[in-house]
């Protein structure tokens, strides 16, 4: 499960050297990839370890909601498929802490800026999940928006930060999965059902678009990160192509979207769909969601009451240690 | 933030994984553990949940010496130079047949 494009503002341009970034560039442009002790400009160091927090970040962040239901699952096989959905989550977040870490910030730094509000992730995570058929819309949508953003990121030019996106794929094709088997189970249920089905896609729907991020017309971004390769589409092709390819699959299942302005374009064969409320989109990133404080005390939470397990687990290493030692010298 | 400070943080770990017997144990990726058999449990958890393994190492990052980038020139430089080592720098016949 992904964050969307930021898009945070690039780094200035530090006066580097330039015959370095020159062959920096040539072997990016190359298709080469950068690995951990390679140069790299401070800028591609910053804006990688950024968005590989962030995406990191999302990860952890995004077992929030979906834990919510783990115990309230409606059989046992929905249950088992959740609890390994969320751990799999857990798993993406720390190939993803590793990627960053490669960089030179370490795990610890990169809990601190999170848990201390510095650091963002996805705002789709900052929406509520009230009922059942809301996994089934985040497992479709969500993991559907991530899977479309995360797929260029397999190209990446950071090696460490490509190698974790292609384990990551692999695993976010059974989240979207399960999750439209949930929604089309419902969708073709009782009517109480498939109005639940219809609920939960009414509310994700706008929250997976803008997952995207910002419009290419609003963005601040320059072309930096593409110049990089570390982005390779820009955020309204990625944005289309997941609308081209969900509609289809809401509609064999009978379901509606919503958006009254959505409407198959023959000329240019994609789905033509309305305007998007970009104030809410800034509400959520700048912190008013109607989750975020939840979601940031619920995650301070878990950091603060796993203290004990963290310092226990290293005294206990400790102590094997200090005994496998002494039995040693008794041997000798 | 006084905490970041006296918290002891987890040693690093790199995992390598051999997924089928006949292939090579290959670098799967890092974790943090406290000790061998936490970072080995740890790895099979996180590494492995697919079938990706039968068995799997775990080295301490630490005690992995590396060979420096900026020295990949001249490290490497003799293998690049010598196409003598090369089956194809020798001409053999055609009528020789495969070779």
């Amino acid at each position: 499960m992904y964050t969307q494009a930021l898009n945070v503002k690039d780094e200035p341009a530090a006066a580097g050297d330039p015959v370095l970034e020159a062959r920096f560039q040539a072997h990016v442009d190359a298709e080469l990839k950068i690995e951990p002790n390679d140069w790299m400009p401070e800028g591609y160091r910053k804006t990688l370890t950024r968005q590989i927090s962030q995406h990191a970040h999302s990860e952890i962040v995004g077992m929030l909601p979906e834990g919510n239901w783990i115990t309230r699952a409606p059989t046992l096989r929905r249950k088992a498929a959740l609890l390994a959905k969320v751990q799999d989550e857990g798993g993406h977040g720390l190939y993803l802490y590793s990627a960053a870490e490669t960089l030179g910030t370490s795990r610890e730094q990169m809990f601190e800026q999170l848990l201390s509000g510095k650091a963002k992730y996805s705002s789709i995570f900052n929406y509520p999940t009230l009922t059942w058929a809301d996994i089934g819309a985040i497992g479709w949508l969500v993991d559907g928006a991530a899977i479309m953003n995360q797929i260029p990121l397999c190209r990446c030019s950071y090696g460490p930060y490509a190698r974790a996106m292609i384990r990551i794929c692999k695993e976010e094709s059974f989240h979207q999965r399960q999750g439209y088997e949930i929604m089309m189970t419902l969708a073709r249920g009782t009517p109480e059902q498939k109005a639940m089905a219809q609920d939960a896609l009414n509310r994700w729907w706008w929250p997976s678009v803008m997952m995207f991020g910002p419009s290419d017309s609003d963005s601040q971004h320059s072309d930096q990160t593409m110049r990089w390769k570390i982005k390779r589409f820009s955020n309204d092709d990625l944005r289309q192509k997941f609308i081209d390819a969900t509609v289809p699959q809401g509609h064999f299942i009978g379901l509606e979207f919503p958006d009254k302005d959505l409407k198959f374009n023959e000329e240019t064969k994609h789905w033509d769909f309305g305007e998007i409320d970009w104030t809410e989109f800034k509400r959520v990133i700048a912190g008013d969601g109607p989750c975020n404080k939840q979601r940031m005390k619920q995650r301070r939470a878990a950091h603060d009451n796993g203290r004990w397990v963290r310092e226990a687990a290293l005294a206990y290493a400790e102590k094997r240690r200090n005994r496998e030692a002494a039995a040693k010298i008794a041997a000798e | 933030m006084t905490e970041q400070k006296t918290e002891q943080h987890w040693p690093l770990w790199e995992v390598f994984i051999r997924s089928k017997n006949g292939l090579s144990h290959r670098h799967a990726g890092s974790l943090h553990a406290t000790d061998a058999t936490m970072a080995l449990q740890a790895a099979r958890d996180v590494y492995t949940r697919r079938g990706e393994g039968l068995s799997i190492w775990v080295v301490p990052s630490n005690a992995i010496t590396a060979s420096d980038p900026t020295d990949k020139d001249v490290m490497f430089e003799p293998s690049e130079s010598k196409i003598y080592r090369h089956p194809t720098f020798y001409d053999i016949p055609d009528e020789v047949g495969h070779m």
